[in-house]
Parts: structure tokens; sequence; C-alpha cells
């Protein structure tokens, strides 16, 4: 199955994207997701708990992922 | 009850008439804007980002729960995206209710459930030509170098 997987801010400058499409195994989580990450370069910079959103709601790392779900990887929030 | 993000200014007396009701007995204007100096650094203005409709669903999440505690409908708030410069208006939040109280701890409960929880970052551009994003509580998160 396939996620798409979003970076904002910090987090797409230290990766150097901010959008990418994951092949995973199906009944992956959102725990696999950010292991995948850890393998690309510059991901060492990122905390080692990042904040993430499934849908547009915050997730817990042990949430199993559907086809098509689009994971967000959220940089620490700083509106107002 | 209104919540959005917009990409030009924000015009608060509109968001101030949008709430006010000859029922309510107070009407409070909150109004975030962008400072000339943070941690000690000369800002000339900052770039605000969002993961846009995970933003607005969580500022429309924020503002009903404010209506269902404190007791009033009349709830706006308006973030603004994109490059501000200082002393513009970030974010503006109207509420009116028929007691004061209420009023004021609406309007708080939508600002810090908004800095706590809506994806909205900042870029913060100095004086000297240099940019940083700003993380959580102020902590500086140091831009790669490209």
């Amino acid at each position: 199955m396939t996620v798409t997987v979003l970076l904002f801010a910090s987090y797409a400058d230290t990766l150097g994207t901010n959008q990418l499409e994951l092949d995973l195994t199906s009944g992956s989580t959102v725990s696999d997701v950010l292991g995948r990450i850890r393998d690309m370069p510059g991901a060492d910079r990122l905390p080692p708990e990042p904040l993430v959103a499934v849908n547009e709601r915050y997730a817990q790392r042990g949430q199993v992922l559907a086809s098509g779900d689009e994971v967000a990887i959220i940089p620490p929030v700083a509106g107002g | 009850m209104r919540s959005a993000l917009t990409d030009g200014p924000i015009d608060s007396a509109a968001l101030v008439a949008e709430v006010a009701h000859t029922a309510n007995g107070a009407t409070l204007l909150f109004i975030g804007t962008v400072r000339n100096v943070n941690d000690n650094r000369a800002v000339t203005g900052i770039e605000y980002s969002a993961y846009r409709p995970m933003a607005e669903r969580e500022m429309a999440d924020i503002i009903r729960e404010a209506s269902e505690q404190f007791g009033t409908d009349d709830i706006v708030v308006v973030h603004r995206l994109g490059e501000l410069a200082i002393g513009d208006a970030s974010v503006a939040i109207a509420v009116a209710h028929a007691r004061r109280g209420a009023a004021y701890d609406a309007s708080r409960y939508v600002i810090e459930q908004l800095k706590r929880r809506v994806p909205i970052w900042k870029l913060e551009l100095y004086v000297d030509g240099t940019r940083e994003w700003v993380g959580a509580a102020g902590q500086k998160v140091a831009e790669p170098v490209r």
C-alpha cells in the first residue's frame, strides 16, 4: 500500500522535500513511517518523537495506516 | 462562530461587528502582532505558513470547544499567513458574551489552544538578513545550510 507523507517548515528544509510517497506493507503503523523517514539524509536532525497527524488529526505511534492515508510530520507549532 | 486563515490583512473592526449583538454586555478583541525584537534579535518580519486543511479543522474545533465551555456562539478567529511586517496583525480573536468574565475566559482559551495545537509555523526574518524557524515556546530550530 502507499501513503503520502507531508513535511513542513523546518522538517521540509531538513529533509529537502515537502512531500513523498511511501510503499508500506499492509498493517504498517505511524511508527513504521517514522522509521522510514529516519533513513533519509538529514533525518538525524529531527527530534526523536515528532508530532504526527494522519488525515489531518493528531495520531499516536501505534495507529495502523490504510492505503491512501496522508501522514503529516508536524514540527513544533508556532501560531499566534 | 467562524474561523479562517487569510492571506491578506485582518480587518479587526469587521470581526468586532461580526460578534456584536444587543444581548451581549461584553465584547473583546484580541490582536496578536509581529514585534520588532525576539530573544534580543532585531526582527524585520515573520513568514507564516501552515498545514492549511488541518489548521482550519483545528481552529474550527477550538472555537466549538470554547462555545460549549463558555456559553457563547459569538466567537470569530482569523489567522494570517504569508510574509508579515512589524506591527502587522497575525491573529485576531473577537468574542462577545452577556458577561465579561466568560468573554475573557473564552478569548484566552482560543489563543492558548491555537498556540498549542494549530499547525502554523513562523520563519523569523532578521535585520542581518538571516532567518530561523521558531519552535514551540520560542525555542529556535536551526535552519539547515542550503
